[in-house]
């Protein structure tokens, strides 16, 4: 396949994450579903790009706001929809919900929202994959507020004195929750400046543009499956939305707002297929698929079954039972 | 290589750990150990001796003092073909690593409907009476038992140890294994080769026909001790060694409550929240009508763990607390 080509399969892996998060945000906001969600419209680029990175076999671990991890490592939008939509046919069955969305199948381990507790988690995969002699990577993709707990220090710690194959990749969104980072954080760099207490590399890049996302965890999966261990990845973006569903995000200034709605990583990847010749017809063929499987998957979520109420007693134990006593 | 023939008939609980730990190990080379101290020092209470010669490096593997890294590797690498046992050194240090005891390991495979499993065991020092303090010496085994989707064993005996370790270690849930450190030092026959005590099955540790006692781990011993004493006046109690609190062998509490019709829990947990609590409450639900009188708890005190003996004494069931306890049960 051409570069092009390439680029244009990760255009419309962002673009249908981009409408199945706009999606989410508009049956959010109907009140259609309880609960929050946290969406990653504006980070697509992260994701899309590091699992063009990786192998099928490597792992990932992501955040609550994890939609765009789990679709870019297989998870349908008709299954993420179904699971925010409490149905049979959730991606969890209806039992983990926005913020726990797992593709196993693609090794996307989970979205865990412990802020942090997923470092050591991948720490641990990576372990594994060495202890089992595969050149299997494993990838943690966290915010930047959890620079500031126990966990990730503990975690990339523990992956620089075993030298394992994990990649860290810090989204940097520029907040923690409500709060600017900058403003909590004794650190210009949350991630990276922290890395190198640890002796690991580690890397500031636009994570809005897919290619440099790509390259930069390809180079780092290198490091890892050649044993040279681990590697930080501050990857600065955006989210377009809130925090979760309740936020407006009113604490962010407009102008700050503005030039990150103008840093698109979509509008990015558009321009730079535009660099590769590829005419605009094609693009907007591929945004008119993307609308089309998006809005597919969202009616079939709605027709879907609802979550079977006897699937709250399964899945507690291997055996796929919740027996507890004798 | 040590002859098995010339292996000596008696074990002690310390060493029925890491014998219990290196039989897993032999059989099935996905198992690994992870823990501060456990390598070359064959680890603070003496309990992984031995493994890091027979094993060594590639699968003993001795880490900072990370309680967070510890356990969250160990489930990392368990959600992806391993089979890690994690040591906490004391369980007191099991609230530096809480979530994921809480949140993480019990709930993962639920909340991914059933999509990973997490077969993992962490070990940990539980318990007094050796005088560590009120953070080195606390009973938590109830902490465990609060979250639903962990499996919990606390064994009494060397050949639990060993046969509780095997099927913790087998298991494709995560087990929360404590060791009691007042039981480290006494010994028992050891079990034969392919020992393995099934997860959730209580033993009748003496037989009796006036009063029911469960107990747990250390707590067995002060309960048969006890029963020792009310023997010599005449009173007849039953000892069931509860062996796991997860599953909870409720059947084999009801069948001896069915013939002694009388219960006192033995727990060194405290009395606020200890998992006797959760014992009385089956046997009021489903055996109220066995029941000849009140049901009683001999639990720690709801104080912190005090550092002197004799003020510990104060605070844990002793065998003089549980021998009153059962008079007045038996005399009501």
């Amino acid at each position: 396949m051409s570069d092009a080509a390439d680029l244009l399969g990760l255009y419309e892996r962002m673009a249908v994450i981009r409408r199945t998060e706009k999606a989410a945000y508009d049956m959010f906001l109907a009140g259609l579903v309880k609960g929050t969600t946290h969406l990653a419209s504006g980070q697509e680029a992260v994701a899309v790009g590091a699992s063009a990175a990786l192998r099928p076999d490597d792992y990932v671990f992501a955040t609550y706001r994890g939609h765009h991890h789990a679709m870019a490592r297989g998870a349908t939008a008709e299954a993420c929809l179904a699971e925010l939509m409490q149905k049979a046919t959730g991606l969890c069955k209806a039992k983990g919900g926005s913020m726990h969305l797992t593709h196993a199948p693609g090794n996307m381990l989970g979205s865990y929202a412990i802020v942090g507790s997923h470092l050591p988690m991948a720490v641990g995969a990576a372990w594994s994959a060495q202890l089992r002699g595969t050149d299997q990577v494993a990838v943690a993709f966290f915010g930047d507020g959890a620079t500031n707990i126990g966990a990730f220090h503990e975690a990339l710690n523990l992956a620089a004195v075993w030298k394992l194959p994990v990649i860290f990749v810090c989204e940097n969104n520029l907040y923690m929750e409500y709060t600017p980072i900058a403003a909590v954080t004794a650190a210009d760099h949350p991630a990276a400046d922290r890395a190198v207490a640890y002796r690991l590399p580690a890397e500031v890049i636009d994570g809005n543009d897919v290619i440099v996302v790509r390259d930069a965890v390809a180079a780092a999966a290198e490091r890892a499956r050649s044993g040279e261990g681990s590697t930080v990845i501050e990857a600065e973006t955006y989210r377009h939305y809130g925090h979760s569903r309740t936020d407006p995000a009113t604490y962010r200034p407009a102008e700050e707002v503005e030039r990150w709605l103008k840093h698109d990583p979509i509008d990015i990847c558009r321009a730079r297929l535009e660099a590769l010749g590829v005419e605009p017809d094609t693009i907007k063929e591929v945004d008119e698929r993307a609308t089309a499987e998006v809005a597919a998957a969202m009616a079939a979520a709605k027709a879907a079954p609802a979550a079977d109420v006897a699937e709250a007693f399964t899945d507690v134990w291997a055996d796929g039972g919740a027996q507890w006593r004798m | 290589m040590a002859d098995v023939t010339a292996e000596p008939a008696t074990i002690t609980y310390r060493e029925a750990v890491a014998e219990g730990i290196a039989r897993e190990m032999r059989r099935d080379p996905s198992v690994v150990c992870l823990g501060e101290d456990i390598g070359a020092a064959g680890g603070v209470f003496k309990t992984t001796v031995g493994l890091f010669d027979e094993f060594g490096p590639g699968r003993i593997w001795d880490t900072p003092i990370s309680e967070q890294a510890i356990v969250g590797a160990a489930m990392g690498a368990a959600m992806t073909g391993m089979r890690p046992v994690a040591e906490i050194m004391f369980s007191d240090f099991l609230a530096c690593c809480w979530d994921y005891l809480a949140n993480e390991i019990p709930k993962v495979r639920y909340m991914t409907g059933g999509q990973v499993t997490v077969p993992l065991v962490v070990r940990t020092a539980n318990g007094g009476g050796l005088g560590f303090g009120a953070q080195h010496s606390q009973a938590v085994e109830n902490w465990a038992l609060t979250i639903p989707g962990l499996k919990i064993a606390a064994p009494s005996t060397p050949a639990d140890v060993i046969g509780l370790m095997a099927a913790a270690i087998r298991s494709d849930d995560p087990v929360v294994f404590f060791e009691h450190k007042g039981l480290f030092a006494s010994k028992g026959p050891r079990p034969p080769a392919g020992h393995v005590v099934e997860l959730g099955r209580a033993a009748v540790v003496r037989e009796g026909t006036d009063v029911t006692l469960v107990a747990l781990a250390s707590t067995v011993h002060t309960a048969l001790a006890a029963a020792g004493k009310l023997a010599e006046d005449g009173v007849s109690a039953e000892v069931v060694d509860l062996r796991c609190l997860i599953p909870m062998d409720v059947s084999t509490v009801l069948a001896s409550v069915g013939k002694t019709s009388r219960l006192v829990t033995v727990e060194e947990n405290p009395y606020q929240g200890g998992w006797g609590a959760t014992v009385v409450s089956i046997v009021v639900d489903e055996g109220f009508e066995l029941l000849d009188a009140p049901v009683r708890r001999v639990a720690s005190a709801n104080v912190p763990l005090p550092f002197a003996d004799a003020l510990e004494d104060e605070v844990i069931p002793t065998t003089d607390k549980v021998v009153a306890t059962v008079r007045a049960v038996v005399d009501f």
